[in-house]
């Protein structure tokens, strides 16, 4: 079982406790009547999957309740680091340093 | 004592005899002894019969990684474990087991004939044979499969035993307590923190527990061990673990240990929870797992008496049992040099050491030359002989790649083999460390760690006590280097595939995978019909997917196939290993969530009473909730249709508390609910409520239910009863991550308030004298009211709405003073003979009013207008979640199906739900299907049946004919509106 480090409560703590939330960073449009329909089916179905590095939303549900993001290796299936919603995402350097 | 017992050799108790049973005879054993330690004492080899050949078979190993000796091990009806290996069931007076996969006996079993019809049962049988046809299937192969198939016999009663598990913290966790376990624990215990030792073993000690004769420090091997383990159970951070197997090793250093408390304890001996299953975080692992010997593939390597060079040397040494009185060795590896000679040393007679290998090492020929043993290298054995044990062995010369007819046949009673040894990896490819093949000892062996683990000793491929011991200590941070006279030579790849022979290789059985009959022409039948990669030959021919996992199997397997694949083997690859690491029980991995733990059960405060009632309950998501009150022998057609009638002609009483309850507080409370919700909410008055609708964002009924605006800034939300927390974790995801600037609050209250419906013509008359404040007229307190008042002096939040039709209240009042009201108002309400209805009437009542239950009558794919319900969307709203996918040209298109009520032909016929819809009856089979049932009721107030469908542009087929196939009729019904009763809504204000 992973332990994972919920950015809000600041511990590490069993992947019980929390639950996926898919891919992260991807905003919900300002306007949605201006994208077109493909503009709005890429929003909503449309997800990058990588190999390697991904960006991924977490929430802490049996814990703080709160919504945070993660970079996790999806071949290792290692979480590199977490970080609050609202915060940048993490620059590749950052990651490697990280990983290091 | 027989003649097999050796009474100065091995740890068991000559002075403790044991009686046991095996297939309903009585034998003696020792204490200390395992089953199968115990048959070979008393000269019992043949054991079981194989799965599919039955061929007789014996004890192989003296382990875990024993593949033939399965048994069923009797503990009574309840307690039969089948497929238990032998060699690990530890004996106790009174113990019980019983041989399997026989008919009528052991010693005689009539499938033994799949045996002789070997040709007919090649690789890839089953997937070859049962093709066709196809109808067979059912009827014909797959009981016949199962009837002959699997081995041990199942308990026939429920499992009457306890088990336990828990979470565990240490630093060090030490897997394996052999030489280099023990001396891993020892400088970890110096070292400080917390160190858990484990070992599936009842002794700790491993390969020392058969190697009497090894010195460590000065020290006899089993002096030092005794110290060692006395000073490991004296520190106080040190926690041993007997009988205990780490099963599986997963993410972040977290590992299952799987203990086995009383399986080794008689029966009335045994007391609290029988296996208790550990979940451990340890800063760092280190695995001192071993390594298991390999067979030698050659025809007849399964008769039994066959077993492994090591094994007999277990037996002697450990058990004091000689596995026979004259024993053959046929090995390519020297370890089995050593078991000859400890066999020798014991007065065993050797009757011949076969070395497929041209060239060994003088020592050994030296030493065997010392014991007058007869030794043929650059031989083979090219065949067994022995109906229930071997009795004789032929043996041929090898001359390069030509091996000599002449072969000369030597009797023995036992031969024991040697093909090497496998590191036993298992644990460290569970934590995805990579592995790396080694051709001198033909083996994978770790490479590098993925979590912060290290190999030590064989698992390691460092074979040697001493340095096994040596790279322990070092890998718990000690620096102990141990004087161990470990002189014997551990060399030999084994890298045979399969011993030469001048015999037709198509005619042989040379068995490589024993628990599942795969024979080396298998594998290469497998290669010649195509198959490439190593997973697929595995799937194929079944070989390593018994319940060993392939312990002693797979790498001669892996060898055979990168043979008959004219490739290298690190080239050819290795399956995967997979926990658990042997089988462990349903009862160790449930732990304490058996039987009525198995699932939470939620309850509402007033369950009780329904229970005290008779209530017939059912699950909905993990409520369980009453489903109907039956009277004096009512089925529950006839409860439902009282029930129904009651509510509708006076007054009904639901227990709708599971309903989910969000309360959303803020000043931006309504601005919230607007983008969450398609219905405008701005304008909602204080005091009033509105239906809520919630899509997701793909434009698809997400969940439905009542609002009630309790004040400017604070709205009571209520969700379906088994939508609460998925609603409530959308609704956190778009305030926390798309709105931060909104200033709202969502806390669940669905347990804090009990929730009573009242429904019916009668519901006004029978709260109005409880109700403290409030005017109930409809003027004042109209449908879709909702009030902050007292009800019989309790703090309630008072709702005018109705799901029946009827004239509805809901009451919610503080979870703990449900029942007290309930009971209040049921007592009231006998002068208007009220009723207890449960959620099959208020799912016909809704019927008839044709309200949706989401998730019934829509599954995910069912937009607003598919549902007829445009009228829930507020037309001027900008945005909302889903809104933009209302639009989407696969929502906007025709040919969706669309919600529709169906009225049948004949009154009577009620539908079933989830069948199809055609348009017309005779059509060719497969038919057009346009649609299908999603509700479907008897309605006792119209006398006659109604239904609800999804239907492909069902809203402009008003009045056409469509048919429901059946397969004893085709029932004609005609499309409807979707309400069924009271269309104009007049019952809501009856007084």
């Amino acid at each position: 079982m992973m332990l994972i480090e919920c950015p809000v409560c600041k511990e590490k703590r069993p992947e019980l406790e929390f639950r996926y939330a898919g891919e992260a960073h991807i905003a919900r449009p300002e306007d949605p009547d201006a994208l077109s329909d493909q503009e709005w089916a890429k929003y909503l179905f449309i997800r990058s999957n990588p190999r390697g590095t991904h960006f991924e939303r977490w929430v802490h549900a049996h814990g703080c309740a709160k919504f945070f993001n993660a970079v996790r290796d999806t071949v290792t299936d290692k979480f590199v680091m977490t970080y609050k919603c609202g915060e940048a995402r993490p620059s590749p350097e950052q990651i490697a340093e990280r990983q290091s | 004592m027989s003649q097999y017992r050796r009474t100065k050799k091995g740890r068991v108790d000559s002075r403790q005899q044991i009686s046991f049973s095996f297939d309903g005879k009585t034998y003696q054993g020792l204490k200390g002894d395992t089953l199968a330690s115990a048959l070979l004492a008393n000269g019992v080899h043949l054991v079981g019969r194989s799965f599919k050949y039955h061929r007789p078979r014996g004890i192989m190993a003296a382990g875990s990684d024993e593949a033939n000796a399965l048994v069923a091990f009797d503990r009574g009806e309840a307690r039969v474990t089948p497929n238990m290996r032998a060699t690990t069931l530890e004996l106790y007076d009174g113990f019980k087991a019983q041989s399997q996969n026989n008919w009528p006996s052991l010693n005689f079993d009539v499938t033994a004939i799949n045996d002789r019809l070997s040709a007919f049962f090649p690789a890839g049988f089953y997937n070859k044979t049962f093709m066709w046809p196809k109808s067979f299937w059912d009827k014909v192969y797959e009981p016949a499969i199962r009837a002959t198939a699997g081995l041990g016999p199942a308990p026939k009663a429920a499992d009457p035993d306890k088990y336990d598990a828990n979470y565990t913290h240490c630093e060090t966790l030490i897997v394996g307590a052999g030489p280099a376990g023990i001396a891993a624990a020892r400088a970890a215990a110096k070292k400080g923190g917390r160190v858990i030792l484990v070992d599936e073993q009842g002794e700790l000690g491993g390969s020392l527990l058969s190697a009497p004769d090894q010195k460590i420090d000065g020290q006899p091997a089993w002096d030092w061990l005794a110290e060692s383990l006395a000073e490991l159970d004296a520190a106080e951070n040190v926690t041993l673990m007997p009988r205990t197997t780490a099963i599986g090793y997963y993410h972040d250093n977290f590992l299952g240990l799987a203990e086995r408390l009383t399986d080794h304890l008689p029966e009335d001996a045994a007391e609290g929870p029988r296996e208790r299953l550990h979940r451990v975080w340890a800063q760092e692992v280190i695995l001192a797992t071993g390594a298991i010997e390999r067979p030698l593939v050659f025809a007849g390597n399964d008769r039994p008496g066959v077993m492994l060079a090591s094994a007999a040397q277990t037996f002697l040494n450990r058990y004091g049992v000689a596995v026979g009185e004259k024993i053959a060795v046929v090995t390519g590896h020297d370890s089995a040099y050593k078991a000859a000679f400890d066999l020798s040393d014991a007065d065993i007679e050797i009757a011949v050491i076969v070395d497929c290998r041209a060239q060994v090492d003088q020592k050994l020929i030296a030493e065997a030359e010392k014991r007058g043993i007869s030794l043929r290298t650059g031989h083979t054995v090219t065949a067994t002989k022995g109906r229930h044990r071997v009795k004789s062995i032929t043996i041929n010369k090898v001359n390069g790649d030509q091996v000599d007819p002449a072969g000369e046949t030597l009797e023995c009673d036992a031969l024991i083999m040697s093909g090497g040894w496998t590191p036993s990896v298992h644990l460290w490819s569970h934590s995805k460390g990579s592995l790396q093949w080694r051709d001198d000892i033909a083996a994978y062996v770790p490479d590098k760690p993925n979590e912060n683990a290290i190999c030590v000793g064989a698992c390691n491929g460092d074979f040697g006590i001493g340095a096994a011991m040596a790279a322990g200590a070092k890998a718990a941070g000690g620096d102990h280097t141990f004087d161990v006279d470990d002189t014997w030579p551990w060399t030999g790849a084994g890298t045979l595939e399969i011993l030469p022979t001048h015999r037709d290789e198509s005619r042989i059985k040379a068995f490589v995978d024993f628990q599942n009959d795969v024979t080396a022409k298998d594998i290469r039948l497998a290669v010649r019909e195509g198959f490439k990669s190593i997973e697929h030959i595995k799937r194929y021919t079944t070989t390593g997917m018994a319940t060993d996992q392939g312990k002693t199997s797979n790498l001669n397997g892996l060898q055979i196939a990168a043979s008959a694949l004219g490739r290298p083997v690190p080239q050819v690859g290795l399956t995967t290993f997979r926990p658990p690491y042997t089988p462990t029980t349903y009862g160790a991995l449930a732990g304490n969530n058996g039987g009525a733990a198995f699932d939470v059960v939620r309850k509402t405060s007033i369950d009780g009473w329904a229970e005290e009632h008779g209530a017939v309950f059912e699950p909905v998501g993990l409520w369980r909730r009453a489903r109907y009150f039956p009277r004096d022998g009512e089925d529950m057609h006839q409860a439902v249709a009282r029930e129904g009638k009651a509510t509708r002609d006076s007054l009904g009483i639901f227990d709708a508390s599971t309903l989910g309850k969000i309360e959303v507080v803020g000043p931006d409370a309504a601005e919230f609910l607007n983008r969450m919700y398609t219905n405008p909410w701005t304008k909602l008055g204080v005091g009033r409520c509105r239906y809520g609708l919630m899509l997701g964002e793909d434009g698809y009924i997400m969940d439905d239910g009542v609002i009630g605006r309790l004040a400017d800034d604070r709205f009571h939300v209520t969700t379906t009863t088994g939508g609460a927390p998925r609603v409530l974790a959308h609704m956190e995801d778009y305030l926390q991550t798309e709105w931060p600037d909104l200033d709202v609050w969502l806390t669940s209250i669905t347990e804090q308030w009990a929730v009573i419906a009242l429904n019916g013509p009668n519901a006004r008359k029978l709260i109005e004298p409880f109700v403290e404040g409030v005017d109930l007229s409809s003027d004042a307190f109209p449908h879709m009211a909702v009030r902050e008042c007292k009800v019989c002096g309790i703090d309630a939040r008072l709702f005018r709405v109705s799901f029946s039709g009827e004239l509805g209240f809901e009451i919610n009042v503080p979870a703990h003073y449900g029942r007290a009201l309930w009971e209040t108002l049921y007592a009231a309400g006998q002068q208007y003979d009220i009723t207890p209805y449960g959620t099959e009437v208020m799912h016909v009542l809704r019927a008839e009013k044709g309200f949706i239950i989401v998730g019934q009558d829509t599954d995910g794919t069912v937009t607003p207008y598919d549902a007829g319900m445009s009228w829930a969307i507020g037309k001027k709203k900008k945005d909302f979640v889903g809104k933009r996918s209302l639009a989407r040209p696969d929502i906007v298109a025709e040919g969706r199906k669309q919600l529709v009520g169906l009225m049948t032909k004949n009154p009577k016929t009620v539908l079933e739900e989830g069948a199809q819809i055609v348009m017309t009856p005779n059509q060719s089979i497969p038919m057009e299907m346009v649609g299908h049932v999603t509700s479907s009721y008897w309605s006792e107030t119209l006398g006659h049946s109604i239904a609800l469908a999804l239907v492909a542009d069902g809203h402009d087929l008003k009045g056409q004919t469509i048919y429901v196939p059946m397969p004893d009729e085709m029932i004609e019904a005609e499309i409807v509106d979707t309400i069924f009763y009271d269309k104009q809504g007049e019952q809501l204000n009856v007084f």
